[in-house]
């Protein structure tokens, strides 16, 4: 491993934002973590946690000085590979003007394994097919990773099931693991890029002690996972499970409100919001997350496919687990438990899956 | 260019079929048109109001796309009220394309309901302009009543100018009407093919097309042999919008043009 060690992430900060990046990291709003601009290591949340359970969400105050001592966050990548509302085009007067299409250089400070794993994913649903999208590549390409080995799983992580975590080891410009007695960050590099924002900083090479200390952090990280699932054969068992009591069961708790998706970092699906200025002479076409849950979501010949919420709730979880197989040669679930903590019923997907059969 | 920008068409010529259905047909306003292969879709957006996914069912002489429109919705009714002139805009073609060399040397099937005929069209002039590749050619067309049955000219010229087996059917008749009456899988009844050595092509409601593919397949024309169309909404036509899911399939990508084979097991799947 080619690691050195920091002890404050005040030069990386600030290297990154000479380089003209914004650095887009965790802060403390809203009750919860959230990821938003920084232009210092003092915005970051020091000494929060969090506890994560089935539909809930607490902050937490840890008594430490750990920068990045909780679990995922409501807020994924997602925010910023593929942002909620994006303009597609105007239309004036018969003449097509395509939307802009320069992208923010961001350095997105703390990025978990699994929400790498989630990147990747994106990655081939918007470049790997017959249809690549210039502005999402765009994005990607301007975004500087820099991901954060967990030290504390939440109740709801399952990454190890997933096989995404809980460390990093692909997918990133730099990736820090967060050690204490004396608190210190060890980086490891993942790309030229990241090896020369790294020499521009002050640092020491790592000893083998600050090796082997990272490595227990992610081996003790991985002992600690909230849930678990059994992902064998699981993309056949759902394709075979169409007809089960459970979704039915599932149904009756869920509420269609939406929000694993919302929080999902690989939902993709999008729909279409059309307006006109009051002349009706311009014409414009924004692209906004949409979600399976809605009624709507699916029609043929003018009806919902999917009347009822137990066949959602089926098509969003066989999706995740078996058809995105079919469709993107991967799994959709990343392991990283969003859906589960911020399901305000608590539905847990990890449950529902050993339920199901 | 983002795949989700469309080219600007202008709106070249607008038939009225019925009193719910026009033909258009569109021409870029700028460049070439790209080819497309029967069976394939492209989005038409209705500035300002929407994007909708229209099967191709010809190419314009004046090298665009002829593209049959029913006014159902927001969209669908804007674009029926375009006159010549206007500019829509235009994405594709998308999709999969209706097996055309499968067929050569096979009796063909035609069976259409609808507006299921649009995108038939152009299989249908294909098997005219070749129909020496082909064995028996029959056409069978359900329509709700003789009044919403669209192409009549065409249907006439492909019966008496090349001698295909033409046969329509109506399930409401008005007075006029002496043809026959029912699903069109009744008319399976009255053609004549070979089952082992027959293919077909299937377009219409997915009740119709399940209906028919069955009824097809139990006379004993090979499953991979019947294609279908399967409609589902889309926002994109590409792959990333999701709303066009049927089970392991995106029906943009994968679709819309499928083996009965393939599609049997979904279609018989309640809200896949």
């Amino acid at each position: 491993m080619n690691a050195v060690v920091t002890e404050s992430l005040e030069p990386l900060i600030a290297e990154l934002c000479s380089r003209g990046f914004t650095v887009v990291g965790p802060t403390t709003r809203d009750g919860a973590i959230r990821f938003a601009e920084i232009s210092c290591a003092a915005q970051l949340p020091v000494g929060r946690g969090d506890e994560q359970q089935p539909g809930r969400y607490r902050l937490t105050e840890r008594h430490d000085d750990l920068v990045f001592g909780f679990a995922a966050s409501p807020d994924s990548a997602k925010r910023y590979t593929q942002p909620p509302r994006q303009r597609l085009f105007r239309m004036r007067e018969g003449t097509v003007e395509e939307a802009e299409t320069e992208a923010p250089r961001i350095a997105l400070l703390g990025v978990r394994a699994c929400d790498l794993a989630a990147i990747a994913v994106q990655d081939r649903v918007f470049l790997g097919g017959r249809h690549p999208d210039p502005a999402y590549r765009k994005r990607r390409e301007a975004m500087v990773l820099i991901a954060v080995n967990c030290a504390v799983p939440g109740g709801t992580c399952f990454c190890v099931s997933m096989g995404t975590g809980p460390k990093a080891t692909a997918g990133f410009d730099l990736a820090l693991t967060e050690l204490s007695d004396p608190h210190r960050f060890l980086i490891e590099t993942g790309s030229d890029q990241g090896s020369e924002i790294v020499a521009a900083i002050s640092h020491r090479p790592a000893t083998g002690d600050d090796v082997v200390a990272a490595e227990e952090v992610s081996r003790v990280a991985a002992t600690r996972m909230g849930r678990q699932v059994d992902t064998d054969g699981i993309q056949e068992r759902l394709a075979g499970a169409h007809d089960s009591p459970r979704w039915a069961d599932v149904a009756s708790r869920c509420l269609a409100c939406t929000n694993c998706t919302m929080v999902c970092p690989t939902c993709f699906c999008t729909t279409v919001e059309d307006a006109t200025d009051f002349t009706g002479g311009l014409a414009e076409r924004t692209e906004v997350w949409d979600s399976c849950f809605t009624l709507d979501f699916s029609e043929a010949g003018g009806s919902s496919v999917r009347g009822s919420g137990s066949a959602r709730y089926r098509q969003w979880l066989t999706h995740k687990f078996s058809t995105w197989f079919d469709q993107f040669g991967m799994s959709g679930c990343v392991g990283c438990g969003r859906c589960i903590t911020w399901c305000p019923t608590g539905i847990d997907v990890t449950e529902e899956l050993g339920c199901i059969r | 260019m983002h795949p989700m920008t469309p080219a600007p068409y202008r709106v070249r010529s607008r038939r009225p079929d019925r009193a719910d259905t026009v033909t258009l047909a569109l021409r870029p306003v700028a460049g070439l048109c790209p080819s497309f292969l029967p069976g394939q879709f492209t989005m038409i957006y209705a500035p300002g109001v929407g994007e909708i996914p229209v099967s191709i069912s010809g190419r314009a002489r004046s090298g665009g796309y002829v593209q049959t429109i029913r006014a159902v919705g927001a969209v669908s009714g804007a674009l029926c009220r375009t006159r010549p002139g206007d500019v829509v805009g235009v994405r594709g073609p998308y999709g999969t394309a209706w097996d055309l060399p499968a067929a050569e040397g096979l009796d063909v099937v035609v069976a259409a309901g609808g507006l299921g005929l649009a995108p038939l069209r152009p299989v249908i002039r294909e098997l005219t302009a070749h129909s020496s590749r082909y064995g028996r050619i029959s056409v069978i067309v359900g329509t709700r009543t003789p009044a919403t049955l669209i192409y009549p000219g065409e249907l006439a010229r492909w019966r008496d100018r090349y001698g295909i087996d033409v046969q329509v059917t109506v399930d409401h008749p008005d007075r006029a009407w002496k043809g026959p009456v029912g699903l069109v899988t009744r008319l399976i009844d009255r053609i004549v093919f070979e089952p082992r050595r027959t293919f077909a092509f299937v377009c219409g409601p997915e009740a119709m097309m399940r209906a028919s593919a069955a009824e097809l397949v139990r006379r004993g024309v090979a499953a991979g042999r019947v294609m279908l169309s399967v409609e589902r909404d889309m926002k994109c036509g590409v792959g990333r919008c999701g709303h066009c899911q049927l089970g392991p399939l995106l029906t943009c990508l994968d679709g819309p043009v499928l083996s009965y084979e393939r599609a049997a097991g979904l279609l018989a799947v309640r809200e896949l």
